[in-house]
């Protein structure tokens, strides 16, 4: 029974023979990220990185090397996430990772890239542990985080008269988070205002009406919502029906991103304070340049995940470009401090916590031919949302 | 030689279920290899007496002593281990076990090794399970599969099982129910054999009255749970009462009509 | 007091939809015993027809027609998988149509996206229920009114159906005793065909009414379709009566709950399931379930310890995959690893199900206890590897030990739904519990000390352990307790009749089985650095199950080969293709239809076959037994 063990092993082992020579004249880059669990959001971004491969390629690859990217799915398990990672370190030899979309598996990658001695530069997870309490000296993260993110809704929604706010989030460490730090910021600059009520459906389970009922119980004067996908499209179109937004203020994360907002269609709720990615309205040169690159290969339109996915691999490469090694702590020693253009300008990789400094938009969310859009957009630079040095300093453990 | 011991005395036995009385203020006892049947027509109250006896039903009055002790609210398993072997009217077996391993976990249990983890119980007394199966002349059959063992044979395994513990009582219930004729007479035969060999009481339900008549040392008779007729085979069927309740279904055992008769 | 009322009917129109399903996963089960897993697979698939027939067809007509529609296309689809597919597998082992369903519940995640692309559907607003109702001051949606009258309606439906026609006294009696209907002459093929087509009509109506409310999209099954059992369950299964009560209970305490509670949904259905069938083991309108018949697939083989050849050839096995380190790179070494650990997790569960006769739903449990314990101990107590991997397994034996004895108090279905809910509130806890467990992202650096660090010791340590599991448990299955424990299995009415208290062997079984689950997590959390609360979740009990069924759970060493093959299957195909729960899915599907009793189980078979088909037929058979 046991030869079994045998014929499976050596079945893996032949497969990875195959793989493991690197070819000449080749950089390889590991990408891990959740494509079968979330397509709704791989999808866009896998496309992003498509289209940063096919640049860079076409602009001479890394130091005149090709740039391959190996790409696997982690069902949207940490676990599966690590095998992946592992299988693309041990039989492909990449010279580096990236991916991830969701926090816990963010955080298990870079545990792993931390213990093996492998550079990882995480996409899209927004745990502000990952650059944080739980950061180490091997990973960097692209996408504005958590709190930086909040603090970019903090500094609209300070500005509402409302003193009663309620909030609602999904219930795990993204949206307790987002809550806490949104609660932390928002108390400081207003100390006047009082929390009503927080409600924390599980994710993906909403079961909205009575959640509804219950906040408008509290009868709040504003609402912070962190719930996205699915429950939102519940948390939304009960909220319409049953009037809980109607005089009441909504400031909300991430609900401009087209992956979000799109689904609601005439459904939108108008004046939400959110943040997001105005496609449509940003003008200029930088994202003209993505935008009709991305249009003219995928005769669709960009989602932020398309973003997100094309500007981690120009990273990368310019972070190969300037290290001009696959050693991890020259690559370190690259990234650190590195500037480089962006379809959102242009952004840098700090030393001190190995956040980039990319923004991201806030506006308010209106209805266009019966569709949800951003308006009033303004673009938040990612270096003016984050605490001061010191506080980062404190926040993170030494190397 | 003296007196045999009482192995089973029952006083003023009742059950009812939501106002029917199944069984109804039943005495009796039962010595030392000494054969007992309880006989009655349909619904009589037998297996409900049966199970009130073997613990798995709870009597709303009355008192039973198993071998000396008061056995109301016993569980089947304790009753057991007071040394009752207890056969089937559907034969309850391992099927996932051979013949001989049938007998064995009986025989593990019976001498208390059910949490042991190491012996190997295809080697466990292996020579007493051998010997339990060769008294039922099952011998031959020990490393078949239980699973497909013809049902009189099932029967005779289910007697060596009930005889794993040295029991004082057996308990069967209709012991013969499902065979072939030429089956039944063998397997009360055996049975009776080493009841008497052995010194055990023997209580079992029936409706083969060939089977009864033929065996039974004793018998009650039950009627709408109440005890209508109790003694020797002739006497019973001398009984008036009987012969009226059984006349209907023309089951009034005759010696006439019984072939192979002895005496 | 309005809100009260209003928040009263917005519970009620929220048990509509899992009434809906759960009515049809009752009746299901109640006549086929399939514990139908594809249900919420049926559901999303209803909601998806659905919006692309409301899409199309406009008007009030389009929409209504839509939905009925959508419901009937995807009942002639159930029909289709039940002609094609389970018909074949009624007579395997119990739970074996469970992983024909579990096959194609994964194939449908992945046809879905395939079909209808990977965005969230968002489908349009019931034509003449868009709005709301005033009631003094609280508005409720007019689309909720419509819910809240349909699901009595459906009940009377429903009832009027069993009680008045000929077809509903046949499935009442086929509820309560199978053969006796197939003794009747009646055609048994028809009407489970005809049963399983209403029950999945009733799960895709209810996919179809969500369109008014929710999003569309591929992983709406899973979001219903635990929480559809858990609600069979507490109303009793087979009970209608019982579905709806169920239905409307849990909504009502989800609703009014949150109130106190904000983060009470997330446990609180599996909360009900405990409690209920601690104080009623048959759920609120269940009847004890007849003593179980032998299951028609219950081998006449007898289990037999291996031959001397044999287990010469299992070493020679264990020898080649123990030099495995000198020929392949770290990668293989490590999935080598993990196969090992997986090894043993499903030798644990295959214990528990094959031995004890007990199907647990929640064996992951004690697997992500394990390698907690093991966290707790290496990292915040900072104890050696050796002394965590030693200790940390003990919170997967007391895990075991607590919850064991409230689980082998019930059996059957009962017992895997019992299992479940304490799975799923050790989970919630793990989960909710921050300050300790890190909640959701978890426990990092959990990494093995520098003997075992390098992937060749990490593989010789797990392969160690595994092959000792096994010949731990090979052990026990024939020792003394083993057979003890088994006889209970076969027979619960002589097991009790020879001195065997069945509930202590069963109890005794369930913390061996737990502790061993606890190993394999332990070694896992050393494996991958790290301990989640997915280590505990529902996805990876049912992995368990999956191998053990693959197996063949009527074999002493099939989990070991599930383990084997669904392990390699699963990590080479995630790598591989990002549509692996597709490849997945046919695969176990394919396995199903191709070896009924599960890989082991079928090999036995054939080979029994063929060498009781030549000389000696008697003595060979007993001899190939196993």
């Amino acid at each position: 029974m046991r030869k079994f063990i045998l014929a499976a092993s050596l079945a893996i082992a032949a497969a990875g023979f195959a793989n493991s020579a690197q070819a000449q004249g080749e950089i390889k880059i590991g990408e891990i990220n959740s494509y079968s669990l979330l397509p709704a959001f791989t999808e866009p971004y896998r496309k992003g990185w498509q289209l940063a491969v096919e640049e860079i390629n076409a602009a001479g690859g890394i130091n005149g090397k090709k740039l391959v990217v190996i790409s696997k799915d982690d069902g949207g398990k940490p676990a599966d996430a690590q095998t992946a990672a592992n299988e693309l370190v041990s039989s492909e030899n990449v010279a580096m990772l990236t991916g991830t979309f969701l926090s816990n598996i963010g955080l298990a990658v870079s545990d792993f890239a931390n213990q093996k001695k492998v550079f990882f530069l995480a996409a899209e997870p927004l745990t502000d542990a990952i650059t944080w309490s739980k950061g180490n000296r091997y990973t960097f993260r692209l996408r504005p985080s958590n709190y930086m993110q909040a603090a970019m809704l903090v500094e609209a929604a300070s500005k509402l008269p409302a003193k009663r706010w309620a909030t609602v989030a999904p219930n795990y460490e993204y949206g307790q988070s987002a809550v806490s730090v949104f609660k932390k910021l928002m108390s400081e600059k207003r100390p006047d205002i009082q929390w009503v009520d927080e409600q924390w459906p599980p994710q993906g389970k909403i079961d909205a009406g009575p959640v509804v009922q219950a906040l408008a119980a509290a009868n709040p004067e504003a609402i912070l919502n962190v719930t996205f996908g699915a429950d939102l499209v519940k948390f939304v179109r009960e909220g319409n029906t049953r009037g809980l937004f109607k005089g009441r203020d909504v400031v909300s994360f991430l609900t401009g991103e087209p992956e979000y907002l799109d689904p609601l269609k005439d459904e939108t709720p108008v004046g939400w304070i959110v943040t997001g990615y105005p496609w449509y309205d940003i003008k200029t040169p930088d994202h003209d340049k993505f935008l009709k690159a991305y249009q003219a290969k995928f005769n669709d339109y960009p989602r932020l995940g398309s973003i997100v996915g094309y500007q981690t691999i120009k990273a990368a490469a310019a972070i190969l470009t300037k290290a001009n090694s696959t050693d991890p702590e020259k690559l370190i020693a690259a990234t650190e401090g590195l500037s480089m253009p962006s379809p959102f300008g242009e952004i840098t990789f700090r030393k001190i916590d190995h956040q980039s400094t990319l923004g991201a938009y806030v506006g308010k969310t209106a209805l266009k031919d019966g569709k949800g859009v951003m308006v009033d957009i303004a673009y938040k630079k990612g270096s003016d949302f984050l605490p001061s040095d010191a506080e980062v300093e404190k926040l993170r453990p030494k190397d | 030689m003296s007196t045999p011991e009482t192995l089973l005395s029952v006083e003023g036995l009742s059950k009812s279920y939501g106002g029917v009385h199944a069984v109804r203020n039943v005495s009796f006892s039962l010595k030392a290899g000494e054969i007992l049947a309880l006989i009655g027509p349909n619904g009589a109250g037998k297996s409900t007496c049966f199970d009130m006896l073997n613990g798995q039903n709870l009597p709303d009055s009355g008192r039973i002593h198993l071998l000396g002790r008061d056995t109301v609210g016993e569980k089947p398993r304790a009753i057991w281990r007071l040394g009752v072997g207890r056969t089937f009217q559907i034969t309850a077996t391992f099927p996932t076990m051979t013949v001989r391993e049938n007998v064995q976990v009986a025989l593990v249990s019976h001498q208390r090794q059910l949490f042991n983890f190491f012996a190997s119980t295809p080697k466990f007394a292996r020579d007493e399970a051998g010997q339990l199966l060769d008294l039922v002349g099952m011998g031959g059959y020990a490393e078949r599969p239980c699973g497909e063992l013809a049902y009189g044979d099932l029967k005779r395994l289910e007697l060596a099982v009930a005889l794993a513990n040295e029991p004082k009582l057996l308990l069967m219930d209709e012991p013969t129910a499902g065979m072939a004729p030429r089956e039944r007479i063998d397997l009360m035969r055996l049975t009776a054999r080493i009841a008497r060999e052995k010194s055990i009481g023997v209580l079992f339900t029936e409706h083969d009255m060939d089977v009864v008549f033929e065996h039974a040392d004793r018998i009650l008779v039950l009627n709408r749970g109440s005890l209508i007729a109790e003694g020797s085979p002739e006497q019973v069927r001398a009984n008036p009462q009987v012969r009226a309740v059984y006349l209907g279904e023309g089951l009034v055992y005759d010696a006439r009509h019984r072939d192979g008769a002895h005496a | 007091m309005a809100f009260y009322v209003v928040q009263f009917l917005t519970g009620l129109a929220s048990a509509a939809s899992l009434f809906l399903m759960a009515s049809g996963l009752s009746i299901i089960f109640g006549v086929t015993r399939i514990v139908n897993f594809a249900h919420g697979a049926f559901y999303m698939i209803g909601a998806y027809v659905a919006f692309t027939l409301t899409e199309r067809f406009s008007g009030a007509l389009g929409f209504w027609g839509g939905i009925v529609a959508a419901a009937l296309v995807v009942a002639l689809l159930g029909v289709l998988v039940e002609m094609v597919l389970l018909r074949r597998i009624y007579h395997s082992p119990e739970l074996f149509q469970l992983l024909a369903t579990f096959g194609l519940t994964l194939m449908v995640q992945d046809l879905v996206v395939l079909i209808w692309g990977p965005d969230d559907l968002v489908g349009r607003r019931a034509p003449g229920f868009k709005g709301a109702v005033d009631f003094f001051g609280q508005a409720i949606p007019s689309y909720d009114l419509f819910l809240i009258v349909l699901s009595p309606v459906v009940l009377g439906i429903l009832y009027l159906l069993f009680q008045r026609t000929r077809w509903g006294i046949l499935v009442r009696a086929a509820t309560q005793d199978r053969d006796m209907v197939a003794a009747l002459g009646v055609n048994q093929k028809w009407l489970f065909t005809s049963v399983f087509a209403v029950g999945v009509f009733l799960a895709a109506l209810g996919g179809a009414l969500q369109i008014p409310r929710d999003a569309v999209h591929h992983a709406m099954d899973l979001r219903i379709i635990v929480e559809v059992f858990v609600v069979v369950v507490i109303g009793g299964l087979g009970s209608i009566i019982g579905a709806f009560v169920a239905a409307v209970l849990v909504s009502e305490l989800n609703a009014f709950g949150i109130l106190i509670f904000p983060k009470i949904s997330i446990i609180l259905v599996f909360l009900v399931m405990a409690v209920v069938l601690i104080v009623r083991p048959w759920g609120l309108f269940g009847k004890p379930e007849a003593p179980a018949r032998r299951s028609p697939g219950l081998t006449v083989n007898p289990w037999r310890p291996l031959t001397s050849g044999e287990r010469l050839a299992s070493l020679a096995a264990l020898a080649i995959a123990a030099l495995l380190p000198f020929f392949v790179g770290n990668y293989a070494l490590s999935v080598g690893s993990e196969i090992a650990i997986f090894v043993i997790f499903a030798v644990s569960l295959h214990f528990l199900m094959s031995v004890g006769g007990l199907a647990s739903f929640g064996h992951a449990a004690y697997f992500g206890l394990g390698a907690y314990g093991v966290a707790f101990l290496a990292k915040m107590a900072g104890l050696p590897m050796i002394v965590s991997l030693s200790l940390g397994p003990l919170l997967g034996c007391l895990g075991a030990a607590v919850f064991g004895f409230f689980c082998v108090q019930l059996s059957g279905v009962y017992f895997a739904m019992l299992t479940l809910a304490f799975a799923q509130i050790v989970w919630s806890i793990a989960f909710q519990w921050v300050a300790v467990t890190g909640g959701d992202n978890g426990i990092l650096g959990v990494w093995p000390d520098k003997w075992a660090a390098s992937p060749s010791s990490f593989y010789w340590l797990s392969l160690g352990i595994a092959a000792l599991a096994v010949v731990i448990l090979r052990i026990i299955v024939f020792s003394p307790f083993g057979y003890a424990l088994r006889a209970t299995r076969d027979s619960m009415l002589r097991s009790e009749a020879i001195g065997i208290n069945a509930k202590r062997m069963q109890w005794t079984a369930f913390v061996i089985a737990g502790t061993v689950a606890g190993v394999a997590g332990a070694l896992f959390a050393f494996l991958k650095g790290s301990v989640f609360p997915d280590n505990m979740g529902i996805p990876l009990s049912v992995d368990a199950l999956v191998m053990v069924l693959l197996g063949g759970v009527e074999t002493v060493s099939g989990a070991v080969i599930g383990a084997i093959v669904f392990k390699a299957a699963n990590i080479w195909l995630v790598s591989q293709t990002d549509w692996s729960k597709l490849v997945l899915g046919a695969f176990i599907v394919l396995i199903v239809v191709a070896f009924p009793k599960g890989i082991v189980g079928t090999l036995e078979a054939l080979i029994s076959r063929r060498k009781s088909a030549s000389a000696k037929p008697l003595v060979t058979r007993i001899e190939t037994a196993e």
